[in-house]
């Protein structure tokens, strides 16, 4: 789909190029042509400044640019003489506009994302201008505005408003759209950055070029001849293109092919440009060099293989631009200095040049950062999806494509709004005591990183990878100020609808820290890559070279590794410690009478048998089952027998195995059998008289059962164990439910269930907990079993197949989700994070078999983690810190698989940046984990003291930051403004409510959820959504699979949103409330429920009616969309104003006050008194 | 006699030293990766109970002998050792538990103590040698 795209725009924009070498920069570059132009006729005569200009200039330019291969180059330009000034003038424009623009800026305060991204645009646009310059420079004068030229640039400088009236009209959309990073990227990858490191890029930079050096550049310029070289080569490469774009297309159409699983190819591309970058650079800085040796005209034929490169650029560029909405302007410059630089490229590894970087390879980061300094401060930051992208940018953007005279006044006129000082708007303070309506009628969204867009879009997704800081703060003593907690939260094994799927024999890691090549690292040259996490360089196998998605050799920067942040290798032997096992599936059922009263049997025996085939497994796939009462029961199921065998092993203290095999079968083989037990099993039981129940034993024979393979154990107990190893007594005193004070047991009573999970652990057996009771069953110890084996729990409090229609039904979706849904075996999990960070607690259900490697025998798709993490060294020499988490599993069918995440982010200095870019939610949910934590090792209300102070000491630390602010009111960071409401509302949830009549059991399980669920689904169980769905309407609706999907806005959670005319639905992650007012419109009740009027509802309403009618056809396609979205399907409940299910409901309006906790406003008060 | 109380001590001292410093080096290895927590933890645990063991009768000996400067030196770090033993959760395997281990430093601060106990114990040893050779002396 994407592959079309991609094409037509550069077949509209090939018979466009040759005219835009020439006249293409009249729009986009007008001045500089014209600048050029004047400084050539002002300025003709030759000065000795010569040497000096490219020592002062360069460098500094190089700071903020693409670098490593360009360094070196540019130094040694003065030696080689005469070709520097080809280098020298485009580098000296570029740096001179820039350096003028952070000025103003920043004594200004205000906002100046296009300064920075600036270098990289005006570099881009510089082959243009010479282009330009050769040919036409003095017709571009004349048609642009610099008639006035020079004297009114100069003019500008003087306004402060010059930064951002230069800004638009060079600025390069493509490149980097309102990125207020431009520069981060490339920086990063610069690892010779270091060699300048004597002349200071930014502050320098402001004192050491003054306006002159623009003027002596040009000089240079004129008398060397540098233009005719230089330019015939880019001609060359021009002509090239042109003829290359049928190649392209198909070129392009591989890509989808080879990734596999339809990865867009916009996304690739997207993604390539980075290293785009840095070869286009390299490439300008050779020719330069070569050119004196006068045989650039065998350039291009000397490097045959070059060829293709070009024209994957160009694919690049004008796919990139395709991308934004200015594809063309745009696209001819970036053209033009691909076209002219590239072919170089091959040319440049056999330079000398790269030697020098390596050896000043210590300190990568550090150059980046000052540039990163000012731009972030200026830049409208991200963080709010409400402001798209930066002002400045958009203003050049609009005025674009005006008359040029009109452009630069009008870019005046945007660079003098860009003036105020403007505060990045997740810092503007938020009075929390005066905002009655924090909530925002929209999902909140996860901050973005400030980083640069390239960067931003090959970031990892926040939905699988999110940092509770989206800026790191440099020192441990700034995150401490801060008060903010620092973690990851993790959905590593998301369900993706596209991920690109890696074969290779060879997987490029790190060898010193074993990272995997990601987008981040940095490429030396072609042959060696820097890793971002440890600094180590590493040298590029030769497979790596050879790209498969363009076909084309020598451009590792351009493998899917170092395109997309989430990738999946398939690993090859050496991943393997034994053959990858097959799936097996052993399923433990309770049959006490307990549980046959209960009727759990039936709904997990029909959902097996519907979903045997849906399995996820292959050839190989094993089943087996096991019943428990006082004994133990196993099934011989061997291929063959005329029906299943019960063998009934009744010594429980030293359970066996009857027979060593055949108790777990080939799915497949002995599928009748199969078939025929499940079918037969919820009869076998029914007059059973036995209610005890010895789940440890039976743990311990499914344990002997599966040791020699490893997989997946689920266990259904519908009560206290009370037999055999294991067995545990009622801890619960139900007197206590309410207490306010103290809340015991909510840890493990005997170590039994834990020591069993960790020798299941390590047997790579999981196990996982379905728990449907009615009484106490102590779920505190029993969540061990799967806690430490990284399995999953679930809870069906009350459970009943008819008294509780609702759980049953629960029960059975869950099962289906359960047993089809994907699964990993024998995984493994490593986070790796940049040196000086350190991870010091996980949080989820796993082991952690050693500093930083999680065991997971099984891993599911809707499992999430959590880590915590301290800053060990000051990270004074990044700017950017990546964390990268590796899950390596065996899939369902055998194949050993590497999942790799990885995570760039920003470091800042400053206090108000950490705050600025903190992420309330994520921040919200690794507290709720460390609460839980606390709860378990210490005591409930000490984590409900904690979680307060969390919320007391970060704003405190906040005003302290902002003193101007009044000190009366309660002031927070428009980032942490839903932080006391998700802090009040995870202090009523279950896990953490006291006063509110709470079973153990509830309130245990809450509490493993907060620790196993991913971040989506833990923030709906935190503080759940309201909707108004009375009177659903099309507005702002969008469309999922040819359904309208209305949108209707999240009321805040509190009594005075429900009127009583209304109807409301309550998202609370696993259930839905509709809250039906007694006046409801009965047009409602009729068109959506289905009944005549309110008094006929009946109490007990568990789903919608499919009635032909716009009402209910709108609430429940807002439904059904609403449960997409989650994995496990949650219960729909209709709640009428009188019914006593009433209560369930207004627990979760979090904002109102309750017989035991504060309202929002009290809490806020209690806040504020606290500070 | 007050020879043979130092003698005892000694060798019970020498014990613990080398108990101190095994309980080093394990938890190193954990730290370094050459073991898992698992096996870790198992072989701290089983020695848990002998160290406390073998110190608190050095204390009690000392309070027996009424060598009051070394009991009350003494006390502080048996009834650390003691505390430590009983506040273990019943959930947890002993005091080392594997499943905590790897967090909120725990690996650390159960390397900080041993190596507080490893001085300590040091220092004991010097302390009862002294004493047993001016015990010997006194004899």
């Amino acid at each position: 789909m994407s592959a079309p795209a991609g094409t037509s725009p550069r077949s509209a924009a090939a018979p466009a190029r040759p005219p835009p070498c020439q006249n293409g920069p009249v729009q986009n570059q007008m001045q500089f042509p014209s600048g050029y132009g004047l400084h050539l006729e002002n300025y003709s005569a030759p000065s000795g400044h010569y040497p000096q200009v490219p020592r002062e200039a360069i460098p500094m330019q190089l700071d903020n640019q693409y670098g490593a291969d360009y360094h070196p180059t540019c130094y040694s330009v003065p030696v080689q003489g005469v070709m520097t000034p080809s280098v020298g003038p485009s580098m000296l424009n570029t740096q001179q506009l820039y350096s003028r623009a952070p000025h103003p800026v920043e004594s200004a305060g205000g906002l100046l994302q296009g300064g920075i991204s600036s270098t990289s645009h005006l570099h881009t646009s510089t082959p243009q201008s010479y282009s330009a310059l050769r040919s036409h420079y003095s017709s571009s004068a004349n048609s642009s505005v610099a008639s006035q030229g020079f004297p009114l640039y100069s003019g500008h400088y003087g306004m402060p408003a010059a930064s951002s009236a230069v800004y638009p009209n060079l600025s390069y959309p493509s490149v980097s759209v309102g990125s207020p990073y431009g520069q981060v990227f490339t920086s990063q990858s610069l690892p010779a950055v270091g060699q300048f490191e004597e002349t200071n890029a930014f502050s320098d930079q402001s004192t050491t070029v003054p306006h002159t050096l623009q003027q002596q550049v040009p000089l240079r310029y004129n008398s060397t001849s540098w233009s005719t070289s230089d330019f015939q080569s880019a001609q060359d490469n021009f002509s090239r293109n042109h003829t290359g774009s049928p190649a392209r297309a198909s070129n392009k159409i591989n890509t989808v092919g080879i990734v596999g699983s339809s990865h867009p190819v916009s996304q690739t591309v997207q993604f390539t440009k980075p290293g785009v970058e840095t070869s286009v650079v390299s490439s300008v800085v050779t020719s330069s060099v070569r050119t004196p040796a006068a045989d650039h005209l065998n350039e291009p034929a000397s490097v045959p293989s070059v060829t293709q490169p070009p024209e994957s650029l160009l694919q690049e560029a004008i796919d990139s631009s395709s991308t934004t909405s200015s594809a063309s302007p745009v696209l001819n410059n970036y053209d033009a200095l691909e076209g002219g630089g590239y072919p170089e490229t091959n040319s440049s590894t056999s330079s000398p040049a790269p030697t020098p970087q390596v050896s000043r390879t210590p300190k990568p980061f550090g150059y980046g950062y000052p540039t990163l300094q000012p731009g972030y401060q200026n830049a409208a930051p991200p963080t709010s999806a409400m402001q798209p992208s930066n002002p400045g940018h958009h203003t050049g953007f609009q005025q674009y494509p005006q008359y040029p005279g009109v452009n630069q006044l009008s870019s005046t006129l945007g660079g003098l709004s860009l003036q105020q000082p403007q505060q990045p708007e997740s810092l503007r303070p938020v009075n929390l005591t005066q905002d009655r309506n924090i909530l925002p009628g929209s999902p909140v969204l996860a901050p973005v990183p400030n980083l640069n867009s390239d960067l931003k879009k090959l970031n990892c997704s926040p939905d699988s990878f999110r940092c509770t800081l989206t800026n790191i703060p440099q020192t441990q003593a700034l995150l401490n100020k801060a008060k903010l907690p620092l973690g990851l939260l993790l959905h590593p094994f998301r369900d993706l609808t596209q991920l690109p799927v890696i074969t290779s024999s060879t997987i490029v890691r790190c060898r010193s820290c074993r990272t995997y090549i990601n987008p981040f690292v940095s490429f030396i040259d072609q042959r060696r890559w820097k890793c971002n996490l440890c600094y180590r360089v590493n040298d590029v196998p030769e497979e790596f070279m050879y790209n498969p998605l363009t076909r084309s050799y020598g451009e590792p920067h351009k493998r899917p590794e170092v395109q997309n942040s989430t990738v999946e290798f398939i690993a090859s032997s050496d991943y393997m410690l034994r053959p990858p096992q097959p799936a097996v599936y052993l399923f433990v059922l309770d049959v006490s009478h307990n549980a046959v009263e209960a009727g759990y049997l039936t709904i997990v025996c029909q959902s097996l048998l519907e979903n045997l085939d849906k399995l996820p497994g292959d050839s190989r796939t094993r089943i087996g089952f096991i019943t428990f009462d006082s004994t133990v029961q196993f099934y011989n199921l061997q291929e063959g027998l005329s029906q299943p065998q019960m063998l009934i092993v009744s010594d429980i203290d030293d359970v066996f195995l009857p027979t060593p095999d055949s108790l777990l079968v080939n799915l497949h083989e002995s599928k009748e059998l199969i078939k025929d037990l499940l079918s037969a099993l919820p009869n076998m039981f029914t007059n059973t008289r036995e209610t005890h129940s010895a789940l440890g034993p039976a743990l311990q024979a499914a344990f002997k059962l599966m040791s020699p393979t490893g997989g997946r154990v689920s266990v259904f107990q519908s009560q206290l164990p009370s037999l055999g190893a294991g067995l545990l007594h009622s801890r619960e005193d139900p007197n206590q439910r309410s207490s306010t004070k103290v809340v015991q047991h909510l840890g493990p009573a005997t170590d039994f269930y834990k020591k069993l999970a960790l020798d299941c652990s390590g047997q790579q057996t999981a196990v996982d907990l379905f728990l449907l009771s009615s009484q106490y069953s102590d779920l505190a110890s029993l969540a061990c079993i799967s806690k430490y084996s990284a399995g999953c729990i679930y809870y069906y409090p009350s459970f009943h197949h008819s008294h509780n229609p609702a759980q049953a039904e629960k029960l059975q979706k869950d099962l289906k989700r359960y047993l089809t849904r994907k699964i990993g075996f024998e995984a493994v999990m490593r986070i790796r994070c940049t040196k000086g960070l350190s991870i010091h607690t996980f949080h989820g259900n796993f082991f952690v078999r050693s500093t930083d490697l999680l065991s997971l025998a099984n891993v599911n798709p809707d499992a999430g983690f959590a880590v915590q993490m301290s800053i060990e060294e000051s990270l004074t020499d990044m700017s950017l810190v990546c964390f990268q988490t590796a899950l390596l599993y065996t899939s369902s069918k055998g194949e050993r698989r590497i999942r790799v995440h990885t995570l760039c982010l920003p470091v800042v200095t400053s206090l108000a940046d950490v705050y600025a870019g903190a992420d309330v939610q994520a921040a919200l949910c690794l507290l709720a984990n460390m609460a839980v934590d606390r709860s378990v090792s210490s005591s409930l209300s000490d984590a409900r003291d904690a979680l307060v102070n969390a919320v007391v000491d970060s704003l405190s630390a906040y005003m302290s930051t902002a003193s101007n602010l009044q000190q009366s009111t309660l002031i927070a960071p428009n980032s942490l403004r839903l932080f006391p409401l998700y802090v009040l509302a995870l202090l009523k949830q279950k896990a953490f409510r006291t006063g509110t009549s709470t079973r153990l059991d509830d309130r245990v399980y809450a509490m493993c959820q907060i620790k196993s669920q991913p971040l989506v689904h833990l923030m709906k169980m935190i503080h759940p959504n309201l909707y108004r769905i009375d009177r659903l309407t099309d507005e702002g609706a969008i469309h999922v699979n040819d359904r309208v999907v209305p949108q209707p806005p999240l009321q805040k959670l509190s009594a005075e949103k429900l009127t009583r005319d209304g109807a409301f639905l309550m998202d609370c992650g696993s259930i839905f409330y509709i809250w039906i007012g007694k006046s409801c419109d009965n047009s409602f009740i009729k068109d959506v429920l289905g009944y005549p009027n309110y008094a006929s509802v009946p109490q007990k309403l568990t789903q919608l009616p499919e009635l032909d009618t716009l009402s209910s056809e709108r609430a429940r396609s807002f439904i059904s969309w609403l449960r997409d979205s989650r994995p496990l399907n949650p219960v729909l409940q209709v709640v009428k104003d009188e019914s006593p299910a009433k209560m369930d409901f207004f627990q979760h309006l979090i904002e109102d006050r309750t017989e035991a906790a504060f309202s929002y406003y009290e809490f806020l008060l209690h806040i504020q008194q606290q500070i | 006699m007050e020879s043979v109380v130092f003698i005892f001590s000694l060798i019970d001292c020498c014990a613990l030293i080398f108990l101190s410093v095994y309980f080093i080096i394990t938890l190193s290895d954990l730290e370094c990766d050459y073991i898992n927590a698992r096996s870790c933890c198992s072989k701290l645990n089983k020695w848990v109970v002998p160290e406390l063991i073998g110190h608190t009768i050095v204390t009690v000996l000392m309070l027996i002998s009424l060598h009051w400067f070394i009991f009350l030196l003494n006390l502080p770090v048996a009834t650390w050792n003691i505390y430590r033993f009983i506040m273990v959760p019943s959930g947890n395997m002993g005091v080392f538990d594997p499943t905590e281990i790897h967090n909120r430093g725990q690996l650390k601060s159960h390397m900080k103590e041993a190596m507080i106990k490893l001085g300590f114990h040091l220092l004991c040893f010097f302390m009862y040698l002294y004493s047993m050779i001016l015990a010997l002396i006194n004899d």
